[in-house]
């Protein structure tokens, strides 16, 4: 990510259009000053339109999920229905309602299983990958496909055609290999999204097949960018390829280690689509996102307490969020 | 020199065979291809050749009878035609604002340029799920009129979900025009400036010219992430027919429930576009994607 995300502020004497020859940073940016009143008006709507679509439909109703997580609201009757009672909801979350804990258990091994198995075996492809051996290009094609797809598509391929107990691909193969066909019979066959616990390990399998293809393009992406003299320096000092990749590869990519830290863990907690089609986020499969959406549509629609889960996904997702904005827009070296 | 260097880095490396890592490699692959590839077994046999047969079994009769059965069963090209009726004007607003803010905050220096962009980069990373309770109740509440809407609300309707769209995705596509913007030699912008080209002039004739390549990347990475998008649209859509087809998908599990035959022709018919976008415009969609996220 280019350092130099943010322009610095110019200074008096270099402003645009003054010093032609200047192609440095501060001399590319014209003061907003020095320019016609139409061209101020033009340049005001040309940023005001899209930022008022942007804050109405974005940060208005995330504003609106920490106000109406203090309230009682069920959606019924107008906005003068709405009842502020304080942490009620946050408390009825922590101690009374069932999926509560459950469902932040499974968003934290989401984001451990992708974090500890998909990321580095995304990374590790990237880095194989990267050394220029014959049909990298079909490998990639190949690895990055699944990222194409949507998480629903996913969802239905592996829920009901790998993972569906009667007619999927595992217990029918279990069956014909073993030629014991208990494996696709109604109560000894495995109940792959049945069976709490099970369910949960295979559908994050299904994740991680698309989140590997991902990780990889941003490395490769990286790895492309690194200096050929680097790994020539280390060769020279009779490192092997263990330790260029570590010591010396590994730490140039701080940038693009960032991004894929936080992807990561924003992919983790945004995880719906692939569970939604699966189960609705039941019986082990629960995940706070689609508690968000099971309270919002649910019969008995729970405005106030589905927005306290939001506030709770909100306050998970800042911490990475920030990261990634430090090292995105902080001024650094080109 | 270190051209040199590196090519012959590349080049020694590629002439030693490594069996090792192409063994790996080819089984990582063909892991990596089952589940589509099965997909696509399945979606040719007759429910009755599986039924007779199993489902892991070769022979009987082959053929493309589901694929019809399917695309009329879940409403096919109605939802399709749905899907491009959302994108289509998504995805030129999304561009066209987007290239007007990073036009503005690369160019000219205003109090705000840092906020903005982190405003909208931070934006585009919340889940989706955080807005959603307050979003539904104000898509009620917000009034439209007729042309763009037949029940008065934003709920409901294709207008609200372009909005959507347009909010979310602005994020990312200004971070990737505001750093290409500013490797774009400021001289252009004096030429202009010195023909006496309004602000308007500059953006409409020197930047967005240039800017054709980026927003082609961006373009075909924002055709996937909506026609992929299901969360939207099962959420903010009440009438069946106006879903888009991967929200639609939610229908064929219940229609389809007892044939997966059925079921995998109509997932590979929903994947199919976005497939064939990524095998023809494989470089639009690489160069888009690590614009945003690995420039520098």
């Amino acid at each position: 990510m280019s350092a130099n995300a943010a322009p610095p502020i110019t200074p008096p004497g270099q402003a645009g259009g003054v010093i032609p020859v200047s192609r440095g940073r501060r001399g590319n940016t014209r003061r907003f000053s020095l320019l016609t009143r139409r061209d101020r008006l033009t340049l005001t709507l040309m940023v005001g339109l899209p930022a008022f679509v942007h804050i109405l439909l974005i940060w208005v109703p995330t504003l609106g999920s920490i106000l109406l997580s203090f309230t009682s609201w069920n959606g019924i009757g107008g906005l003068e229905r709405i009842k502020w009672i304080g942490l009620k909801n946050y408390q009825v979350l922590a101690t009374v309602y069932p999926p509560f804990w459950p469902a932040v258990q499974h968003n934290l091994l989401w984001l451990a299983v992708f974090l500890l198995i998909a990321t580095p075996l995304g990374m590790l492809l990237a880095v194989i990958l990267d050394q220029n051996i014959r049909g990298s290009r079909i490998y990639q094609s190949v690895l990055y496909m699944p990222v194409v797809l949507s998480l629903a598509i996913v969802g239905f391929i592996w829920g009901y055609l790998i993972y569906s107990p009667g007619d999927g691909f595992i217990n029918n193969a279990l069956a014909a290999v073993t030629g014991n066909p208990d494996f696709v019979k109604p109560g000894t066959q495995i109940d792959w999204i049945g069976t709490k616990g099970l369910n949960l390990a295979a559908v994050l399998v299904a994740a991680s097949w698309r989140h590997v293809g991902y990780i990889m393009v941003l490395y490769l992406a990286g790895l492309k960018s690194v200096d050929n003299t680097l790994r020539e320096a280390a060769a020279i000092d009779g490192a092997n390829a263990r330790q260029t990749f570590f010591r010396v590869i590994f730490p140039v990519l701080a940038p693009i280690n960032v991004v894929v830290l936080v992807v990561t863990i924003i992919e983790s907690l945004r995880a719906f689509d692939i569970v939604y089609v699966i189960n609705k986020g039941l019986n082990g499969l629960e995940l706070l996102s689609v508690m968000i959406v099971t309270n919002l549509l649910g019969e008995a629609s729970l405005v106030g307490f589905g927005s306290a889960i939001a506030v709770v996904l909100l306050l998970i997702s800042i911490g990475p969020i920030i990261l990634y904005l430090y090292r995105t827009m902080r001024e650094g070296p080109e | 020199m270190t051209a040199a260097v590196g090519r012959d880095r590349r080049a020694g490396s590629s002439h030693r065979p490594r069996y090792g890592t192409h063994l790996f490699l080819i089984v990582v692959s063909i892991v990596w291809i089952f589940p589509i590839a099965w997909a696509f077994y399945t979606s040719l046999r007759p429910y009755a050749e599986t039924a007779a047969r199993g489902y892991v079994s070769f022979g009987g009769a082959y053929n493309l009878d589901n694929f019809g059965k399917a695309a009329d069963g879940m409403g096919l090209w109605l939802h399709l035609f749905n899907t491009l009726i959302v994108a289509v004007p998504a995805i030129a607003l999304i561009l066209w604002f987007a290239s007007m803010i990073a036009f503005a905050v690369s160019r000219y220096s205003f109090k705000f340029n840092v906020a903005m962009l982190m405003l909208f980069t931070a934006g585009n990373l919340l889940p989706q799920q955080i807005v959603v309770t307050p979003l539904y109740r104000m898509y009620l509440l917000l009034p439209l009129p007729a042309p763009l809407s037949d029940n008065g609300m934003w709920y409901d309707q294709f207008f609200g979900i372009v909005m959507i769209h347009l909010a979310f995705q602005l994020g990312f596509c200004t971070f990737v025009l505001s750093n290409y913007f500013k490797q774009v030699p400021k001289e252009l912008n004096e030429a202009a400036v010195v023909d006496g080209a309004s602000v308007w002039r500059t953006y409409i004739s020197v930047l967005l010219p240039l800017a054709r390549p980026a927003l082609a990347a961006l373009a075909t990475l924002e055709f996937t992430w909506i026609y992929n998008d299901f969360f939207w649209g099962i959420l903010l859509f009440r009438t069946g027919d106006k879903l888009p087809i991967t929200s639609a998908l939610n229908n064929l599990s219940g229609q389809f429930f007892t044939d997966n035959n059925l079921l995998a022709a109509g997932s590979i018919m929903v994947a199919l576009p976005t497939l064939i976008v990524y095998f023809a415009l494989q470089k639009h969609f690489v160069a888009g994607l690590t614009l945003g996220s690995t420039k520098g």
